[in-house]
């Protein structure tokens, strides 16, 4: 065998000690690394900097060559506003409905996703029956596609969905839940934590099992109460976890865009439009085709995902710095 | 030495052949019922009389004739030919058929919905066949007028009539929706128009938003707040998408619907002897004007191609008299060719009551408002559809108040024209 490899290898060799000759082993690192900068370059850093000159440009025309330079214009409309607070009075004010949307949206979202992950993984960590069916059935969701989840969703909130003639035989009678915008937007909280909860809790639980099974018998024998424990041993020790579940949730909540678009389109008007929808709709779905906006839009919200990996990173360094 | 001669010969045979049998073209078609099945079939017969062409129909959604077909014709990549609503708005990519075909023939044919394909008045070339010729109107379920003991409003009749007409109908029969307009811009401005709507200045400038626009959006509002109107069609999406009610009015839940031609067939179909249903046209507005929209489909072919000659003689196939009539019997649309809707068209598998219909939609043609005409050919026509829906809709819902989603569609306009 080694004799068939050997004149193999001396055939790549020789080729190889000939570049590192020529070009000094230090830069021969770069050789190796080509093949996959190219394949970087062309699918990550190319689009990048495209977004960025099509932030840069105006009209409709999907050629840059046929797009006018508007310098930073598509940023100041975007920005354009007497009070960030209030929507109305901002030139683009469905922009600035998009984000205080995206805010509220990935607030109560977080929030009680990260709450609900948490105490799944807690009940899923116990010595519960049936403890592994328990754990497929949180996880399922996550299996399946965003347009799925968002219709079946639909069937059951809709005026004649599955809810609505359950509350009729109940009595209670029923109501058209996605016409009303309030409710629209609660439910598109409700639908985005129960699709991507067992993820997080799946993490959870694995935060959980990482965490040594003495402390706890200590904690026992020092007849410590399980609220007690929770707060002063389970919480501590599972907060590296729970920031990674943290930061993770809130970037893909900033990027919530798929089963929230397929189960209400954005209405009632825009009380459930999110910034990912805003960009699709300004670039892709409307007349004319901004997509210059949209470019600009999208820098503006990778720049949110990207303090938001930073602080990701930051967090992780710290934990394994200890 | 003979297999390489044999080799060499076949190379060379197909090689001489390859230019005669590579006449392939693409035609990118959606259907409303069954055009394209119907365009296939009869484009056979190209096919026969032109031995070595292949015309391709690739069927697409809806969808993507409106969002990926200007993006792939902007790229160059777009098809020969492709069946099209978004009629002037596309103009910049067109072939001109005029040097294909006689101009006499489709001049006299296909009128004035040739302005709609050129996109303004500085193009004259022929661009597009309509092959379809729509016009907005209403459909009502005669049953339910006639449990409730109400009586059918006239040809005369105001929206206003129709509202109380529908509402008082609902009431009586416990319907739970007594009116529904389809969630569209197109469908919305032949009643804007019957309020006074201009859309245009003196100049012919666009402007969507005045007085009769406005009046109408408060009136459409208010219908919305008291329950006249279905919340769901346009409070139950976001952004500028599309929304129909003909499901509700299929399955008796509405009373008085506003589509158009193009849902005849669905009614037919699929209403059956469920209840007795009849098309009464666009209702009157304090204008005066009765107007509904027209609109519609058409054939168009693309510059870039690399057949001119051949895509042009594809359309000019499908214009001629003979094919146009048959196409349209079969695929129960009103007909856009002069000669085909003078001589009168025996439409195909059709039941009276979708017969009735089309005749009624045909007979609300000449009370097309001029503006309804001008607003159908004009270029920047979808940005104004897609303003008119989002703007609505958020005033409907109550996060602007309908002289905020009037001024915001006069900024919008003012924006989107400055792009295009």
């Amino acid at each position: 065998m080694l004799s068939v490899i050997t004149p193999l290898m001396r055939i790549v060799e020789i080729p190889m000690l000939a570049l590192q000759r020529l070009l000094g082993i230090n830069r021969l690192a770069w050789v190796f690394l080509f093949p996959n900068l190219v394949l970087f370059g062309l699918f990550a850093f190319l689009p990048v900097i495209l977004n960025m000159v099509y932030a840069t440009t105006g009209g409709d025309n999907v050629l840059l060559a046929d797009r006018p330079y508007v310098g930073a214009r598509n940023f100041g409309f975007l920005t354009d506003c007497a009070n960030f607070l209030d929507p109305n009075s901002c030139r683009e004010d469905k922009f600035w409905r998009a984000v205080w949307n995206t805010t509220w949206f990935v607030t109560l979202q977080v929030g009680i996703m990260v709450g609900f992950s948490l105490l799944t993984a807690i009940i899923l960590n116990r010595d519960i029956r049936a403890r592994g069916f328990f754990r497929s059935v949180f996880f399922f969701p996550v299996l399946l596609s965003p347009v799925v989840v968002a219709l079946i969703w639909k069937w059951i909130l809709q005026r004649e969905g599955v809810l609505n003639a359950f509350l009729d035989w109940a009595g209670i009678g029923g109501y058209n839940w996605l016409v009303d915008a309030q409710w629209a937007f609660a439910w598109s909280v409700f639908l985005s934590v129960w699709a991507h909860m067992g993820f997080y809790t799946l993490i959870l639980l694995a935060g959980l099992q990482a965490i040594p099974r003495d402390v706890y018998e200590a904690a026992t024998m020092d007849r410590a109460s399980p609220w007690r424990v929770f707060r002063r041993i389970t919480l501590p020790l599972l907060m590296p976890t729970m920031l990674v579940v943290l930061v993770l949730a809130l970037i893909k909540g900033v990027q919530t865009f798929d089963e929230v678009y397929a189960f209400t389109g954005g209405g009632p008007g825009t009380a459930t439009t999110f910034i990912i929808q805003y960009i699709y709709e300004e670039g892709f779905a409307g007349a004319p085709r901004l997509f210059g906006l949209a470019a600009a839009a999208s820098l503006l919200v990778a720049l949110v995902l990207v303090v938001l990996t930073l602080v990701q990173l930051w967090v992780n360094r710290k934990n394994v710095d200890g | 030495m003979t297999h390489l001669k044999l080799l060499g010969t076949t190379a060379l045979v197909v090689g001489l052949a390859a230019p005669a049998m590579a006449q392939e073209i693409r035609f990118m078609c959606y259907s409303d019922g069954n055009e394209c099945e119907v365009y296939d079939d009869v484009l056979t017969r190209f096919e026969a009389d032109n031995p070595g062409v292949d015309v391709v129909v690739d069927v697409v959604p809806y969808q993507a004739i409106l969002e990926n077909l200007p993006v792939q014709l902007a790229a160059g990549t777009g098809p020969d030919l492709a069946k099209v609503t978004d009629l002037g708005g596309l103009n910049e990519y067109y072939l001109d058929l005029a040097p294909y075909v006689d101009a006499g023939y489709w001049e006299d044919s296909f009128g004035g919905t040739l302005d709609w394909y050129r996109g303004g008045p500085d193009r004259q070339g022929i661009y597009g066949m309509h092959s379809q010729l729509t016009i907005t109107g209403a459909f009502v379920n005669a049953t339910l007028f006639e449990q409730a003991g109400v009586e059918i409003p006239g040809s005369d009749a105001t929206w206003e009539d129709w509202a109380a007409a529908s509402r008082a109908v609902a009431e009586a029969t416990g319907t739970p929706f007594p009116m529904a307009i389809d969630r569209s811009g197109h469908r919305v401005a032949g009643p804007a128009i019957s309020y006074g709507a201009a859309l245009f200045d003196a100049d012919g400038e666009a402007i969507l938003v005045d007085d009769g626009f406005t009046a109408f959006v408060q009136q459409f509002v208010d219908w919305h707040n008291d329950g006249t109107i279905a919340r769901d069609v346009w409070a139950g999406q976001g952004g500028a998408t599309y929304q129909d009610a003909a499901q509700e009015f299929i399955n008796g839940e509405l009373v008085f619907y506003y589509s158009g031609s193009w849902q005849v067939g669905r009614m037919d179909e699929q209403v059956g002897d469920f209840f007795d249903w009849q098309v009464v046209g666009s209702p009157c507005g304090p204008s005066g004007a009765c107007s509904g929209m027209p609109g519609g489909a058409g054939l168009v072919g693309f510059e870039q191609t690399e057949h001119p000659e051949l895509v042009a003689a594809v359309i000019d196939f499908l214009a001629q008299e003979d094919i146009y009539a048959e196409v349209t019997a079969r695929t129960r649309n009103l007909p856009g060719h002069l000669g085909v809707a003078a001589a009168g068209v025996e439409f195909e598998g059709a039941s009276p009551a979708a017969a009735a219909a089309l005749a009624a939609f045909a007979s609300d043609l000449p009370d097309v408002a001029p503006a309804a005409f001008a607003y159908q050919g004009y270029a920047g026509n979808r940005a104004m559809f897609g303003i008119t829906v989002e703007r609505i809709s958020q005033a409907i819902v109550g996060e602007l108040t309908v002289a905020e989603a009037m001024e915001r569609a006069s900024s919008d306009l003012a924006a989107a024209m400055a792009e295009q």
